[in-house]
């Protein structure tokens, strides 16, 4: 895989450029996308490999860093960021950040007034 | 885009005095265009993570507090196999577009065309496999809300909250008799039929298609589509009268976070046939490709949410 292209130097389309290929438009190389795949499926197996091992506690946090491995594979090679203007990874960074912040903070008290929460079937529910 | 232009495009790459018959008029080069619609892409796309982030929200505190639910209804109810097997479609389809983007941007059309079709078709089979998995869902009665068995009928849980403590228990076979045979302060009996007449009965929640749960015959195990001794086995008997109640809370989540995903495979469908549509009319080339770009963004973003949910739903432990 060529991972080698740096984000100030606009990356050669190394294989495959017509003719009449544009000078400023970035195509991602065939192998990278091809390499950039075989990570994705490889990173399934593994996550559904792990899922069968009992790791306790660890299982949930395994399964979210493989999640975050192939979501980032997606976002920087198939989304381009990583060669677009950092300002859209930005944008995309503050979304996450905001979500986390939003979970995070609904966990800390959620223990607290779970136990008063009492099903309700749905049967009374709209009286 | 009228305004843009009277002069027909040169396609030379001289630079001043070039016009696009792409560019609008409030842009002063098309690169300046293409990058303005990416951030709006990126910024719509941002808003789309806000919003399944509540949704992942309400995950995380249930699952939280009710682990072994989680664990026993994943178990129990979904499948594995199916959930990877619509992992690599989705990612393959991602692949797809993404060489769709190359092929558009390096002008070869038929490419671009092939490169689509494939992914309308993997888009295709991920909702071929959804509908399976649904199916499965509804015959095995956990659906949401009152589609769903561990809802109501539930006489532990169900009988905790609404039946006083001297009252034996009786197993409700139907979600509406409940309110006639069981009477407590909780629970207002609003025809005064207080007999275990079920057919007197008007089910409050009659969808028209809810049938087969509000008469089930025989809802005490067949109903759920798992024996008691399958049931025993995933632990549903260690878990505690509320917590086999909020079965049916897990799959508010699991049908709320896949539909609300479902929904945008369905709208990336309808993007990217717009987009093979205009690729035909041969409307792209590496001087404008922004369309199959920016629809190449959002079906990014849909495989990408997909990556989160597949562990999340399929692969609790």
């Amino acid at each position: 895989m060529s991972l080698t292209h740096s984000n100030d130097v606009p990356a050669p389309v190394a294989d495959d450029v017509g003719p009449d290929a544009p000078h400023g438009v970035h195509a991602v190389p065939r192998r990278l996308l091809l390499g950039v795949y075989g990570l994705l499926i490889m990173f399934t197996a593994i996550t559904v490999a792990v899922s069968t091992v009992d790791l306790g506690q660890a299982n949930i946090w395994v399964a979210l860093l493989v999640a975050l491995i192939k979501g980032t594979l997606v976002v920087m090679y198939f989304m381009h960021l990583r060669w677009d203007s950092p300002f859209n990874g930005l944008v995309l960074l503050a979304a996450l950040f905001f979500v986390s912040l939003f979970i995070g903070l609904a966990l800390l008290d959620s223990k607290s007034y779970q136990p008063q929460i009492k099903p309700t079937p749905m049967a009374l529910r709209d009286r | 885009m009228s305004t843009a232009s009277t002069e027909t495009s040169s396609h030379s790459h001289a630079g001043h005095g070039r016009h696009d018959p792409h560019l609008a008029h409030h842009f002063d080069t098309p690169e300046q265009q293409f990058t303005s619609a990416k951030l709006g892409m990126w910024v719509f796309l941002g808003t789309e993570i806000l919003m399944f982030g509540g949704l992942f929200c309400a995950y995380s505190i249930y699952r939280h507090n009710h682990p072994l639910v989680f664990k026993f209804a994943a178990e129990a109810y979904l499948s594995t196999k199916l959930g990877t097997l619509n992992t690599i479609i989705l990612i393959t389809s991602s692949l797809t577009m993404a060489w769709g983007v190359r092929a558009a941007q390096l002008n070869q059309k038929k490419l671009l065309m092939v490169c689509l079709v494939l992914t309308l078709m993997g888009a295709a089979g991920f909702l071929v496999v959804k509908t399976i998995e649904y199916s499965a869902k509804w015959n095995e009665h956990v659906w949401v809300g009152a589609w769903n068995e561990y809802n109501a009928d539930n006489d532990a849980s169900y009988a905790q909250y609404t039946r006083p403590p001297d009252q034996p228990a009786t197993r409700p076979t139907a979600l509406l008799t409940i309110t006639a045979t069981q009477p407590s302060p909780m629970v207002m009996v609003d025809d005064g039929n207080t007999t275990a007449d079920r057919s007197q009965i008007k089910p409050r929640y009659d969808y028209g298609l809810s049938q087969s749960i509000i008469t089930h015959p025989d809802s005490s195990n067949s109903g759920t589509g798992l024996s008691e001794e399958e049931k025993r086995e995933l632990g549903y008997e260690k878990l505690s009268a509320s917590d086999q109640w909020h079965v049916n809370t897990f799959f508010s989540c699991y049908f709320l976070m896949t539909g609300l995903h479902g929904i945008h495979v369905v709208v990336g469908m309808g993007l990217i046939t717009w987009v093979l549509l205009r690729a035909r009319r041969n409307e792209f080339s590496s001087e404008y490709f922004t369309p199959v770009d920016l629809v190449g963004l959002y079906w990014h973003l849909v495989d990408l949410i997909w990556i989160f949910l597949f562990p999340l739903l399929y692969l609790i432990h």
